[in-house]
């Protein structure tokens, strides 16, 4: 009989499919629909992560929902999600107050590798709730902000209500990152730019033959933007986009996240670009 | 004397019909629960059996696309017939299991994680296309970083009596896929039933210490009539058995180059013409030995205290598999059945360095829309030029 793994080597199931407890310790309203949380771990151990990475946050009763961790990878603290709610989970999450308690499984996932931008310019392009994702990624650059070249960041919301850490944007500026943003559409108060977040690339100052490029956003705006950079002459194995699929267990046994021969969970969901380069191209796989 | 014994172990016995009843006789004895093929509503599934008389003696099938129906055949066989509707996957990877429970005290929560009740079971019967698919599960499920621990000591606590396939049907194409019918390896006795002028007849031989073990009790405790040393005629006729199901290939699919092909085709038209056959109802994913995607069921009680989180078997034909918010990513019937083809054929060749598919033909057989895999392959393979 072909032997099977060693049980002593691996982690059970069991545990990866049982959630921890963690309590809700802060509690933030972003925008209408996007709420930040903070959660301390009940056990007292920090949940550690690397900037890309998601976690299956749970709310009893009622389910699991993959969410990127959007805090801090570099302080020893609480756990930090910011999650729009557009679903059952979500907005079970959403009606969550501080001190009560819910179920978080992880961290999952590859994270962006934001060391192989040192010495190199990066450019942040975030669409949306696409700027949570990559927020552990500019805090990572920030801190070591000599380490790096021309800082960037690029994003587009589809209206200024909906733009996310505007406030923060400042305090990134003054550490020596440069913010463009725009908007789908915006009211006459709105005195910003207009338009898709592609039309900022020429107006970024970086030098694409050396250039790290991480995006996060839907679908369609990473597609063009990847297409967009790889125009102006960046490579695209520089180039990382995060995926977003149905991730239900995040260990890559449920079979859920398949992109072709990608789970996502476990592959993604930071994937170079010239790896999905074909994939992104095709619809509904 | 040493060397008679080394005979027998290479060659291994012959069990006549009480011979076989020892040989179960005897994995109970050492504690294993035997289940094996058996007749009800009429179709061969599998049970719990304790005597050779449950098993389906003179029974056989007939088997295409979209049909299934026992027949009565002129001998007394007792395993001539094709795979049945149920692959032994729902004994090792049940199709609902408790992962844990949760309780709201006050204002806390307990988590309680679910046990695993892995029962010692001997698998009596199973075919080389089967035998495949449990070395499938084996790499997908328990040879991975983080592993399905429940399948794990339940395949661990499980003993494999295999067979050599007499009888393959309409939708079989093991031989295809090099899976069958012969068993090679992945079992710890392999039976093969022959039916000719020596008698109703068993060749057993071990493919384990353990069903060495096995094999060595039962020639010390059955009588002489019933365990045999097996001679030359025996394993002639037994590959006699395996070279003639070789030559009954229901079916059969061109393999060659054919992860390249699918990847080369995504927006072939064939896909949408098979969407506008394929009802979407997920009968080939739930009979498919191999499949293995699953879900997670929230079970509350009404005050919301007491809660439960139940992994259950999962179908890519759903939509809600891919759903994303705001809707599904695979929307249309015919992205669902390209990712099912694609998966089982050839995305499945880079996750786990083999294809997904064994040919039992099951997918076929219990397609009620009579959609038949191999020929929406080789309609794909034959638009390519």
């Amino acid at each position: 009989m072909p032997r099977l793994a060693e049980p002593t080597a691996v982690q059970p199931v069991e545990s990866a499919m049982v959630p921890r407890l963690f309590r809700l310790v802060d509690r933030r309203q972003d925008t209408a629909d996007t709420f930040t949380i903070v959660l301390e771990p009940n056990d007292g151990v920090p949940l550690a992560f690397i900037p890309g990475q998601f976690t299956m946050l749970s709310a009893f009763g009622v389910g699991e929902v993959p969410i990127s961790v959007s805090g801090d990878a570099h302080v020893a603290g609480p756990l930090q999600h910011t999650v729009r709610d557009v679903g059952a989970v979500t907005h079970a999450l959403a009606r969550t107050a501080v001190g009560d308690v819910m179920g978080v499984r992880g961290p999952y996932g590859t994270g962006w590798d934001v060391a192989d931008g040192h010495s190199r310019d990066v450019v942040f392009v975030g669409g949306g709730i696409g700027l949570a994702p990559l927020r552990p990624a500019v805090l990572e650059v920030l801190a070591h902000r000599e380490d790096y070249g021309r800082v960037v960041l690029l994003y587009g919301a589809r209206s200024p209500e909906e733009l996310l850490f505007v406030d923060e944007m400042k305090q990134w500026e003054d550490q020596g990152m440069e913010v463009l943003v725009t908007v789908d559409y915006g009211r006459e108060s709105w005195q910003g730019r207009v338009g898709l977040v592609t039309k900022l690339i020429p107006r970024a100052g970086f030098d694409p033959m050396s250039t790290l490029a991480l995006i996060c956003g839907p679908e369609v705006m990473m597609r063009h933007t990847a297409l967009a950079l790889v125009g102006r002459g960046v490579r695209s194995n520089r180039i990382r986009v995060s995926l977003e699929r149905n991730m239900r267990c995040g260990v890559g046994l449920c079979g859920h996240c398949q992109y072709r021969e990608l789970f996502v969970c476990v592959d993604g969901p930071v994937l170079p670009y010239a790896q999905v380069t074909g994939l992104l191209g095709l619809r509904e796989v | 004397m040493d060397d008679e014994v080394r005979m027998d172990d290479i060659r291994g016995m012959v069990l006549f019909v009480p011979g076989l009843q020892s040989l179960i006789d005897l994995l109970r004895e050492r504690g294993w629960a035997v289940i094996g093929p058996t007749v009800r509503d009429g179709a061969v599934v599998h049970a719990e059996i304790e005597s050779v008389d449950q098993l389906p003696r003179g029974v056989g099938d007939l088997q295409d696309a979209g049909s299934y129906r026992l027949r009565e055949r002129d001998d007394e066989a007792l395993f001539g017939f094709a795979a049945g509707p149920q692959a032994w996957k729902s004994l090792l990877f049940p199709s609902r299991e408790l992962l844990w429970s949760g309780r709201r005290v006050g204002a806390e929560k307990e988590v309680t994680p679910a046990v695993v009740d892995a029962k010692r079971l001997a698998l009596f019967g199973v075919r080389s296309c089967d035998l495949h698919a449990l070395a499938i599960h084996d790499r997908v499920l328990a040879k991975r970083e983080v592993t399905d621990t429940a399948y794990v000591a339940r395949r661990e606590a499980t003993f494999i009596v295999a067979l050599t396939c007499s009888d393959p049907g309409g939708t079989c194409f093991c031989v295809s896929m090099g899976t069958g019918p012969v068993p090679d390896e992945g079992f710890d006795l392999a039976l093969t039933e022959l039916l000719d002028q020596d008698g109703h007849r068993f060749l057993v031989v071990p493919g384990s210490d353990r069903g060495q073990e096995v094999l060595d009790d039962l020639k010390s405790r059955a009588g002489g009539g019933e365990v045999m040393p097996a001679g030359e005629q025996d394993h002639l006729g037994a590959q006699e058995v395996g070279a003639a199901a070789a030559q009954h290939m229901g079916r059969s699919l061109d393999t060659k180059g054919l992860r390249d092909l699918l990847y080369a085709h995504p927006e072939h038209p064939r896909w949408a013409d098979v969407a506008s056959r394929c009802l979407a109802c997920t009968n080939c994913t739930l009979v498919c030995p191999t499949c293995f995607c699953t879900s997670v069921d929230v079970v509350s009680d009404l005050t919301g205290s007491a809660t439960e989180r139940w992994r259950v078997w999962d179908s890519c034909f759903t939509t809600d598999f891919s759903y994303l918010h705001g809707g599904s990513v695979r929307d249309s019937v015919q992205s669902r059945y390209r990712q099912w083809a694609t998966h089982k054929l050839a995305s499945w060749v880079d996750q786990f360095g083999t294809s997904g598919c064994v040919g039992c033909g099951r997918c076929i057989t219990w397609c009620p829309a009579a959609i038949d895999l191999t020929a929406e392959v080789a309609a794909i393979r034959s638009g390519k030029e």
